[in-house]
């Protein structure tokens, strides 16, 4: 099975748009295309391994602000194929994949804890990574990069007040 | 007990949809194990639900290694954030740097000169071994071998040896960099290396010696912790843990980098899918990394280490001190770094863990815009729970370590 008859195929059937980058094909999806055409991809094309699930966030644009991104692979034939799907920035919501492919999971929790994309109907949508309590999704470019100052003998005092215990 | 700060509350209403009905009127009992705990060969939290000794449900709770590691690299450029990716699987981390390399040089459409590239196959491999002696030094302590933990770590220490030989590092190497390798290696590598190529067989026929028909051993390994080819390759399981359930599936194979095309090499598999089976298939592995690096040895090609475009590679040290070009290059490689086209790609290498793949979305700029790491840790982490079901957490802790988890891969 050759890669272009995929892509047709999935453009016929799900107005995916293809596009080329450094030699890999990407395809560009509508979210609620998602799951149907991953099952199809899974069932009919034997991508039966998802390798990967992250998102990139194009903030300040909204629409799209976020893309997700899903990387797939079939063993039978030593295909790589990778999935975009556009999302709009105000409460992102996207479909769950743990039905289709059970590793979707983690990488769904890790979708949430980082960036904050809601996922539709997952079975256990915590943070991941992150702690139960954090404020904010790390990985959104409107969250800062922050820093935490080196704790020495000489500043000991003073760090140790900003932090949570500090008041106390 | 009173600590100083207050103790996030804990309580069973948020965990009920993770565990059984049992375990909320008080039939089974909940254990939290780790996350300092020395069989979860790093920071790894387990939940389990406990029915006597046996397990009835396990919750892994990760996070606790995480360091922020993909939006740190976002604000940095191309080549200082290379360092990080060494501190992400810090038991492989040539296979990182090279991952990493390969996903950039793929963007940049670079030319890696053929010695680089044959010097990049034998410090991949070799990388491979010492972290496999890892996994067999720590997997057999798990079930109670303490001397394999000794005689492992004695054989590694001689691959360090060569690590710090060519790059001045043990652990944290950097020595892959886009374009090719940082410096030639010494006159004393050819040496070295074959002085492992000599070694190291016998000392893995002497750990065959003592495990692979130790009736102890064969005891607490054999049928323990099974899971199907399908159900590996649905829960998204890679690298030996994959292949001791039978699909070959090897990236230096079926995706070749680096010229692996041109070694003669096998993909050991197993068909058991038990923690037994992962082991012989990680031993095997071990020989046939020596194998491919017997070949790259002999065949090493003469000629440059690192590809000739000044815009991305540094120019020799030798040519700053004459040439006003060298300078220039230098200089806005060092303060701003290079450009790297607009666009995304995902490039995977065969780690000793499995696929570990790098994703970077570039706007056109000298720092990544955004870099995903799928690591093949939290991929082989995730199906723990299918394959402990119903076993006694004695069991539990050699599966541990037959999946080979390393935590900074898993938390990134």
């Amino acid at each position: 099975m050759k890669l272009e008859t995929i892509i047709q195929s999935l453009e016929k059937d799900f107005g995916a748009v293809a596009k080329e980058t450094f030699g890999e094909v990407e395809l560009t999806l509508a979210p609620e295309n998602l799951v149907s055409a991953s099952q199809k991809l899974r069932d009919e094309f034997d991508f039966a391994f998802l390798s990967t699930i992250s998102a990139v966030d194009y903030f300040p644009e909204d629409a799209p602000r976020y893309h997700v991104i899903y990387v797939l692979r079939s063993f039978s034939e030593s295909l790589q194929l990778t999935l975009r799907v556009p999302l709009a920035g105000n409460a992102p919501l996207i479909p769950t994949l743990t039905k289709v492919y059970k590793n979707a999971n983690w990488r769904e929790r890790e979708l949430w804890d980082m960036f904050g994309i809601k996922v539709e109907g997952h079975p256990d949508l915590r943070r991941i990574l992150m702690p139960d309590d954090w404020e904010g999704h790390p990985l959104r470019k409107d969250y800062p990069l922050g820093y935490e100052e080196p704790q020495f003998s000489f500043n000991y005092k003073e760090i140790d007040l900003s932090k949570p215990h500090g008041e106390l | 007990m009173s600590t100083p700060y207050p103790l996030p509350e804990v309580n069973l209403e948020q965990i009920k949809h993770l565990i059984s009905q049992r375990a909320l009127d008080g039939e089974t009992v909940l254990l939290n194990m780790g996350p300092q705990h020395p069989s979860t060969h790093g920071v790894l939290r387990l939940l389990l639900e406990l029915d006597g000794e046996s397990i009835v449900t396990c919750v892994p709770d990760i996070g606790f290694l995480h360091t922020g590691v993909e939006k740190n690299m976002e604000a940095k450029t191309y080549l200082q954030a290379e360092v990080m990716s060494d501190r992400l699987d810090y038991l492989n981390t040539v296979g990182n740097n090279l991952a990493y390399c390969l996903t950039i040089e793929k963007m940049l459409d670079l030319d890696v000169p053929p010695r680089a590239q044959a010097l990049r196959v034998i410090l991949a491999e070799l990388q491979r071994i010492a972290s496999h002696l890892i996994w067999i030094a720590t997997a057999s302590l798990d079930v109670a071998a303490m001397s394999m933990f000794l005689y492992a770590f004695r054989e590694r220490e001689i691959i360090l040896d060569v690590l710090e030989l060519v790059s001045g590092q043990r652990m944290m190497t950097t020595y892959i960099r886009p374009g090719g390798v940082w410096r030639d290696v010494p006159v004393e590598f050819d040496a070295a290396v074959r002085n492992i190529l000599d070694t190291f067989p016998k000392r893995i026929d002497e750990y065959e010696d003592l495990l692979t028909r130790n009736p102890l051993f064969l005891d607490r390994t054999m049928g323990i912790g099974k899971i199907s080819a399908e159900e590996a390759i649905q829960w998204g399981m890679s690298g030996a843990s994959l292949r001791g359930s039978g699909p070959d599936w090897d990236l230096r194979k079926k995706h070749p980098y680096s010229g692996y095309e041109q070694y003669d090499f096998e993909v050991p598999t197993d068909d058991k899918g038990d923690v037994y089976s992962r082991y012989l298939v990680r031993v095997k592995e071990m020989r046939e990394s020596l194998k491919i690096i017997q070949q790259a040895l002999d065949t090493l090609p003469m000629g440059l280490v690192r590809s000739n475009n000044r815009k991305i590679v540094p120019p020799p040290r030798s040519e700053i001190g004459t040439s006003m070009e060298a300078l220039i290059h230098h200089f806005k490689l060092w303060t701003d770094g290079f450009d790297v086209p607009k666009g995304s790609v995902y490039a995977a290498v065969e780690s000793p863990r499995g696929e570990l793949g790098v994703f970077i979305e570039s706007d056109g700029g000298p720092k990544p815009y955004r870099i995903h790491w799928r690591t093949p840790s939290y991929n082989n982490l995730e199906a723990l729970p299918v394959m402990t079901e119903g076993l006694l957490i004695a069991d539990l802790v050699a599966i541990i370590g037959s999946i080979d988890i390393v935590l900074g891969d898993v938390d990134r």
